[in-house]
């Protein structure tokens, strides 16, 4: 989804960069794009001097760049998904046809059989109750609905009075925790917050190395050890954070499927950890999800919240064509606040969830 | 879901019970059934559209077969034509050509590419005795040459040192004029993961596959992925000759459902699957497992495959008619319903045959462990054939002798035969027809199996 945005965002400010998630090409647009070098604060520089012309990048206009990358990530979607739907809500009567082409478009977005038939029921509800005959109407209907639906989950991410602020994050194999931390950090300082990242990922080869780079990158500290226990790192990063008084800790973790119950006590172990080092922390429990998963999603949270407490779930790779219907069906059946949507390879790349914006995206 | 499908079916097998032929009318239920059973496991849609739509046309006509009921028998021909679709059993790796064959590594960021490399190269180098050489050509993922490097180490597996400032067609083409100076015979390339409408990064991966003229292509898929397998899979597809596909985390409780679409969708044979993140956890595909496990309705088709095979029909109508006389139903008899539980791998199964009694199997699967199982058999297999028919003449001394011999202590004998007085009291309700007493007198015996 986040693609699309990235796609417009190409064609209206660098033309000239290839789409490319890679960290070259980060690089390399960030230079190209006419960013207003620096300017207006090197804020989240104080930690490391190496960061300032990454950081320029997001906040030179937040608002329109995310806006436009939204647009164009969901673009894709749409194109996928849009293109049942401009027949669709093109005009004319509502009818069974029309309905199973909505159900159609709905499946197909992994909202599966349970949220769909809940959205469809709804949809028909609203048809009858205000008297809607034309299919253009129907669209307005559905959006309501599903905004009805997914609404409750756009619960913004705050950190509150606890310094520092412990964030942990879980997730089956290549989710993109790792990724979506780095952004993270970053997201975070982009508010002026420090940020120390505890390298949890003990069990993949090169997962800490994946980290260090994103601290360099970053300039954030990373606290790494060489022993394989996860619990014993997060409890040295948070006592860390509290004596170098850094705002947040995020506490990597190694990808485990739920079914491999060994590691779901390992990682419960983690959390006990981390509460012995701080009594009131974790302070966000966040479980990284992937758009591109199907119905497995749904048991992937109610998995991890009974291990863990979920608080928050982040939802990445939406640049994709996948359309990360699920959280619909997460809606319906274990509601869990989505914190962050992942657009993107860039580091920037992370966006607060806006359930108008993502329906509006999946429809217009 | 499987409890959903199972009970679902159970209601549909009650209205339709009778009916010796599939029609129209009487699949439609369990087709819509069958319908959500395939889209609540991520097969694609326009892949469930057809391939209901495909089963549809095979079965009207069919017979019914003994006692299944007409949905039951649909079931068991969807899950042939599945089996079918999933192609061909087991398909290896074809390394028949001049030396170094190259193995190409495709596929979405975090579907696994890496670690199944990793796995492959093991699997190549334990089994095959192939000279392996890895190389990572994924420059933009932070560490990511760095892990394969690890595994590689891990593997004793030669590695291909690459750096993210060169470009990945140059790696890759170094790699192999490395590989045929050393007289390496495989060569597997991981690449970066990619999404399938990023155009230039499927560039990047076509100019690689062109550079390495790779003998295998192979896509990996997360097992857990959607609806949009479909898409991935078909610009993969049109991007790169693939000759296969590998499943990976196929250790998750993900129905796999993208192992369909795909099939589908590249015609391509699936020929591993990724078990676990250690190095040894990749095992050859079986597209009847992964048939019955994204219809999640594994005991309802070793039922029907029972009553096909397993169960003489004969025999079973014996028992019924001992059942409902209530009498004559001897320690020989129990020892033959264990055996046959076991023949069909749990109670339920069983329990199916008993007509009506296919709701109860739920409660039983869950607490009859294999373990209890197996004792039970033990003990009546120290006993004389004698004591079997007639369970009153066991007496201290009798029961001593079964202990030592089935190695249990005497309580354990009492339990059992206790267990076998309920059961027999049971059946004689059950021959009176007081089916609310057999359910109640089925719920105290069974915490003890």
């Amino acid at each position: 989804m986040f693609s699309f945005f990235k796609q417009k965002l190409g064609k209206q400010e660098t033309p000239e960069t290839p789409p490319q998630p890679a960290e070259e090409s980060q690089a390399v647009e960030v230079s190209a794009t006419p960013a207003p070098l620096e300017s207006p604060e090197p804020a989240p520089a104080p930690v490391e001097p190496s960061a300032p012309l990454q950081v320029a990048q997001p906040q030179d206009k937040p608002r329109l760049s995310w806006a436009e990358r939204l647009k164009a990530g969901l673009a894709k979607t749409r194109n996928a998904l849009g293109k049942n739907l401009a027949g669709l809500f093109g005009g004319g009567q509502i009818d069974e046809d029309l309905y199973e082409e909505l159900e159609t478009v709905l499946l197909t977005a992994d909202m599966g059989v349970d949220a769909t038939g809940h959205l469809l029921k709804n949809v028909r509800d609203r048809v009858s109750l205000k008297g809607l005959k034309d299919s253009q109407e129907l669209k307005g209907a559905l959006k309501e609905s599903l905004n009805e639906l997914i609404g409750p989950l756009e619960v913004p991410l705050s950190l509150g009075e606890h310094k520092p602020f412990v964030l942990m994050v879980a997730g089956v194999n290549g989710a993109g925790k790792t990724t979506s931390i780095g952004k993270l950090a970053k997201y975070f300082q982009s508010q002026g917050k420090s940020v120390l990242l505890a390298a949890g990922d003990t069990f993949r080869a090169a997962a800490r190395e994946q980290l260090v780079v994103w601290g360099e990158r970053n300039g954030v500290q990373v606290i790494a050890q060489d022993s394989g226990d996860a619990a014993a790192v997060a409890f040295d990063a948070v006592n860390a954070a509290r004596a170098r008084g850094v705002d947040v800790v995020i506490v990597d973790t190694a990808g485990r499927l739920p079914t491999q119950l060994h590691l779901m006590e390992e990682i419960k172990k983690v959390k006990r950890v981390v509460q012995k080092a701080d009594p009131t922390g974790p302070h966000e429990v966040m479980l990284v999800l992937d758009a591109n998963t199907g119905q497995n999603a749904v048991n992937q949270v109610k998995a991890f919240d009974d291990a863990l407490g979920l608080t928050g779930l982040v939802l990445t790779k939406l640049d994709g064509t996948a359309k990360g219907g699920v959280i619909a069906a997460i809606a319906k059946q274990r509601a869990v606040p989505v914190r962050f949507v992942g657009v993107g390879e860039g580091i920037d790349d992370l966006r607060p969830f806006v359930a108008a914006d993502y329906v509006d995206a999946l429809f217009d | 879901m499987l409890e959903n499908l199972s009970g679902r079916l159970g209601g549909v097998v009650k209205t339709l019970r009778g009916n010796a032929r599939l029609t129209e009318a009487n699949i439609q239920d369990t087709l819509r059934e069958v319908r959500m059973a395939l889209l609540e496991a991520d097969v694609a849609l326009p892949v469930v559209k057809q391939f209901v739509a495909d089963i549809k046309v095979r079965a009207l006509g069919q017979e019914v077969i003994g006692s299944l009921t007409p949905g039951q028998a649909l079931i068991g021909v969807v899950y042939e034509e599945l089996t079918k679709l999933m192609g061909a059993q087991n398909d290896a790796l074809n390394l028949a050509a001049v030396p170094p064959a190259v193995v190409l590594m495709a596929g979405l960021q975090g579907a696994g590419k890496t670690t199944t490399s990793g796995k492959l190269a093991k699997r190549l180098k334990e089994e095959q005795r192939k000279k392996v050489l890895l190389v990572s050509t994924d420059v933009y993922r932070p560490a990511a040459i760095e892990q394969l490097k690890t595994l590689a180490e891990q593997l004793e597996i030669e590695w291909f040192p690459s750096d993210v400032s060169q470009k990945p067609v140059d790696i890759a083409q170094a790699a192999l004029d490395y590989a045929k100076r050393h007289f390496h015979e495989v060569l597997i390339v991981d690449t970066a993961g990619r999404l399938a409408i990023d155009e230039a990064m499927m560039a990047e991966i076509k100019a690689l596959h062109a550079a390495v003229k790779p003998v295998e292509t192979l896509f990996v898929v997360d097992a857990m992925q959607g609806q949009d397998a479909v898409n991935t899979a078909q610009a993969f597809n049109e991007t790169l000759p693939l000759t296969g596909v590998v499943l990976t985390k196929m250790d998750g409780d993900a129905r796999g459902g993208a192992a369909l679409s795909v099939r589908h969708i590249t015609g391509k044979p699936i020929k591993f699957l990724g078990v676990g993140e250690k190095l040894t956890g990749l095992e050859p595909f079986h597209p009847d497992r992964m048939a019955s496990r994204i219809l999640g309705m594994g005991d309802v088709l070793s039922l029907i495959e029972d009553v096909q095979k397993t169960v003489d029909e004969a025999e079973a109508l014996k028992m019924m008619k001992k059942v409902k006389s209530g009498k004559g139903f001897d320690l020989e008899d129990f020892k033959a319903q264990i055996q046959q539980m076991k023949k069909m791998g749990g109670m339920s199964a069983l329990l199916d045959k008993l007509p009506g009694m296919g709701q109860l199997g739920d409660i039983a699967n869950s607490q009859a462990s294999d373990k209890a199982v197996a004792r039970i058999e033990g003990i009546i297999n120290s006993m004389t054939p004698a004591e079997r028919r007639k369970p009153e003449l066991l007496k201290a001394s009798r029961k001593r002798r079964i202990a030592a011999g089935a190695g249990v202590s005497v309580q354990e004998v009492n339990r059992l035969l206790n267990q076998f007085e309920q059961t027999q009291k049971m059946m004689k309700q059950f021959s009176k027809g007081g089916m609310a007493k057999l359910m109640r007198g089925m719920k105290g015996m069974l915490p003890g199996m």
